[in-house]
């Protein structure tokens, strides 16, 4: 008889959850959107016998009191999708505050299953652990796992299914004494709570009652009842007065006295503290004076191979796209003109080629961060970083999401979810996407040949890159200054021990993030794509012009010409129709509705008329460039759209189009994934203003002062 | 410790973290903060009676301690708030 499960892994960050989640599942997990929870879960599926299990891999969290928006996914899924099992990873090596999550889950009556993780490391430092013992007093099985070399996978399986059995019986909860005069208190809340029935359906009257006392932010908010709130405060005063602390400390303690009482009972260790290798690495990666050097080679590295190694991969990819694209006109006989060949060729091949060639690039750098994520190290370059952070008002967690936003702002500003504190986390995604992000390179590998000479190629290209992260800083402190004043928040953070990670760990890491790209590609870019083409081909020219185009052209026929002089003559016409074309477009009339707004910028119609698509996607401003210039299907090898660039801008203008696009925001979808990590349409919507505000302003300034200072204007 | 003068202490006076120097070891006595904060530093393993060992610290910026079995980091204004005693 088949049936399916649901179980969820939980457990303290570093605890190998996983790891073990990648064993489980292997290659069958997704990133779905859970239904009433709109954050994104990890789901994979296990068979075990005759029983289809459903893993969801949350993250990880030292406390279901939720300190940051990560934690506060992994809490509201337990409470309220409650899963017919929770499987509670511990780091066996780090017994009694794991255990502290342990305990609460216990609390809240879920069927449980404990994975002693690592339990080999534990060993080695000299803990014995009676697991019978302890299984007995938490009241759960335990099973001892080595996650990063697969074992005891099936014990846990095993464990899972047996305790969903089991489950169906067991109706025992857990109660903590937490000492006479915090008991008199909860019972106090708890039968006001009945009264009120309106919670206590889906909360269980105790537990909230202490999650009350213990000041969670979440349950406080959805107690709307003054009554309860104030018998809560009221309470909260009492304990304080009599045993002179305050009940969440109370708990907390009682919480850890019944661990160090269980613990004592059941596990030897015959150690202080010991020093690992991890500590001895630290000492030289960590160090005052060797720290920032390493980390910068480090980083040196990581883009020096996203760079070079991508190359190979890029070059195949727009070799393929381009036959792609000959193949498919191949469709039609030549020289004809269809819309639908149109379409197909400019439109979609165009636009969404474009983003796909830098996908190698872009996995590199991610599969660069998930290795150095999964060693540890990252962690210490948080460290690291954390004063320069401290400067502009933020702090080392707020690094990483920067150093994401190199690749894609879209998995960035989803790491943003570690910062506990709101107003850091808002200034980090505010700034993030001013880290020029993947899709803005065909920009800059377009721009850059056609203006600037071979040896200034690698220097322009840097120079874009730190104004982006000039700029950043800047904002970030301005940010904080104004808008998100306040006390920067206790920064404290874990340092998980090295380790060496798994290839499958870091492929599934990079994919993560690398998926949320190509998503974007094969959704939005396509739908952008589609609609800018259609603005830039209709509407067409109306009959009587190109009745003029075919007049002139037949007349050039008709002229004694040599088959050279006639060919070009021909091409002359041809392109000056198709600029009165474009002229007439949707597209080309907003551009030129545009220019006076563009004009102060050194812009003239045709790059508005690009702009516009950029406006949505960056990636498709190549593209719709080459439409613009009627150079077919363009990217960013084409020697003719170069051409064109070169006669007619100057250098000044090109750099003036790079720092426009490398400021203004990225993309539609990054508003929206604002939007949604944020909250609110107010903070996605001043994102997507202030930056477009800060980019028209700087490029005026720059083009205005490089005009007047005569530079690099040709 | 022990001091010898007329008013004999069996241990020091707790003391910030932040005054350890790197290599030391103690144990924590208390923490003086609001109890968020607390309530956040006891869910990482930092709990009255717990004993820690100071890995870096650097007079500026943040402090690395081993705790139990594990490494934390935590912002020097942290490590005023926590009194520790060896």
């Amino acid at each position: 008889m088949k049936r399916t499960l649901t179980v969820a892994l939980v457990g303290n960050p570093n605890s190998g959850k996983t790891t073990i989640f990648n064993n489980l599942t292997g290659a069958r997990q997704h990133v779905g959107n859970y239904p009433g929870v709109t954050v994104e879960s990890k789901e994979g599926v296990c068979r075990h016998g005759d029983t289809e299990i459903k893993f969801i891999d949350l993250p990880g969290t030292y406390s279901l009191t939720a300190y940051s928006a990560d934690e506060l996914v992994a809490r509201r899924f337990i409470i309220q999708e409650k899963p017919d099992v929770i499987v509670d990873i511990v780091d066996s090596s780090n017994l009694e505050r794991n255990l502290y999550l342990t305990v609460q889950l216990m609390e809240l009556g879920a069927p449980l299953v404990l994975a002693f993780n690592m339990s080999d490391q534990a060993g080695a430092r000299g803990f014995n652990i009676d697991t019978e013992k302890l299984s007995r007093l938490l009241g759960a099985p335990i099973v001892n796992t080595v996650g990063h070399k697969g074992r005891g996978m099936n014990e846990l399986l095993e464990a899972v299914v047996a305790s969903a059995d089991a489950a169906a019986g067991n109706d025992g909860r857990f109660t903590l004494d937490y000492g006479r005069e915090i008991e008199q208190e909860i019972t106090k809340i708890t039968s006001l709570l009945g009264t009120n029935g309106s919670f206590t359906e889906e909360y269980e009257p105790r537990w909230l009652a202490t999650k009350l006392l213990e000041n969670d932010r979440d349950i406080v908010s959805i107690i709307d009842s003054e009554n309860i709130k104030a018998q809560v405060d009221k309470s909260a005063e009492r304990i304080e007065k009599i045993i002179g602390e305050h009940p969440e400390t109370a708990i907390a303690g009682s919480r850890y006295g019944y661990i160090s009482g269980a613990c004592q009972e059941s596990v030897r260790s015959t150690i202080e503290i010991r020093h690992t290798i991890s500590d001895k690495i630290d000492t030289v990666v960590v160090n005052r004076i060797l720290g920032i050097p390493i980390f910068l080679g480090l980083m040196y590295l990581v883009f020096q191979l996203t760079f070079t190694l991508g190359a190979p991969f890029m070059d195949w990819l727009e070799q393929f796209f381009g036959w792609l694209a000959v193949g498919v006109s191949g469709w039609w006989p030549e020289g004809s003109e269809s819309i639908l060949k149109s379409l197909l060729v400019d439109g979609v091949i165009g636009g969404v080629g474009g983003v796909l060639v830098f996908l190698p690039n872009i996995l590199l750098l991610f599969l660069a961060i998930a290795f150095l994520e999964d060693t540890g190290y990252m962690a210490r370059a948080a460290f690291i970083m954390d004063r320069v952070m401290n400067k502009i008002g933020l702090h080392g967690k707020s690094f990483i999401p920067m150093l994401i936003g190199f690749g894609c702002s879209i998995p960035a500003i989803m790491a943003t979810r570690t910062i506990e504190n709101r107003r850091d986390r808002l200034t980090t995604m505010l700034v993030v996407p001013l880290m020029s992000c993947g899709a803005r390179l065909p920009i800059y590998a377009l721009i850059i040949p056609a203006f600037f000479p071979q040896a200034f190629h690698g220097p322009m290209l840097w120079i874009i890159y730190v104004i982006g992260i000039v700029l950043a800083i800047v904002g970030a402190k301005l940010l904080r200054s104004t808008l998100f004043k306040g006390e920067s928040v206790p920064f404290v953070m874990e340092l998980p021990p090295y380790r060496m990670p798994t290839l499958k760990g870091v492929l599934i890491h990079m994919w993560e993030r690398g998926w949320l790209y190509l998503k974007k590609a094969g959704t939005i870019i396509l739908v952008i794509s589609i609609i800018l083409w259609a603005m830039t081909a209709f509407p067409g020219l109306p009959e009587d012009k190109a009745a003029r185009f075919d007049d002139d052209r037949t007349a050039v026929e008709a002229l004694d010409l040599s088959d050279e002089a006639r060919a070009e003559r021909i091409a002359t016409i041809d392109n000056e129709e198709s600029e009165a074309a474009l002229t007439h477009s949707i597209a080309g009339r907003i551009g030129h509705g545009l220019e006076p707004i563009l004009k102060p910028m050194g812009f003239d119609w045709k790059i508005g008329t690009a702009l516009i698509g950029a406006f949505a996607a960056k990636e498709v401003f190549v593209a719709q460039l080459g439409i613009v210039y009627s150079v077919g299907e363009a990217d960013e090898e084409s020697e003719t759209l170069r051409e064109k660039l070169q006669e007619n801008y100057t250098p000044l203008i090109g750099f003036c189009i790079m720092l426009f696009c490398l400021i203004s925001a990225p993309c539609m979808a990054t508003i929206a994934v604002t939007k949604r990590e944020s909250n609110s349409w107010g903070w996605a919507l001043f994102q997507l203003v202030g930056l477009t505000v800060l980019a028209y302003v700087i490029t005026v300034l720059v083009f205005q002062i490089g005009t007047l200072l005569g530079i690099g204007t040709g | 410790m022990r001091r010898y003068n007329a008013y004999a202490v069996e241990h020091a006076s707790p003391v910030p973290l932040a005054q350890l120097n790197t290599g030391s070891r103690a144990q924590i006595v208390s923490i003086a903060a609001g109890h968020g904060l607390i309530g956040r530093l006891y869910a990482m393993g930092l709990v009255p009676g717990e004993r820690i060992e100071v890995l870096q610290n650097a007079r500026h910026g943040p402090v690395i301690v081993a705790a139990g079995g594990c490494r934390l980091v935590l912002g020097r204004g942290m490590t005023r708030k926590i009194l520790v005693e060896e």
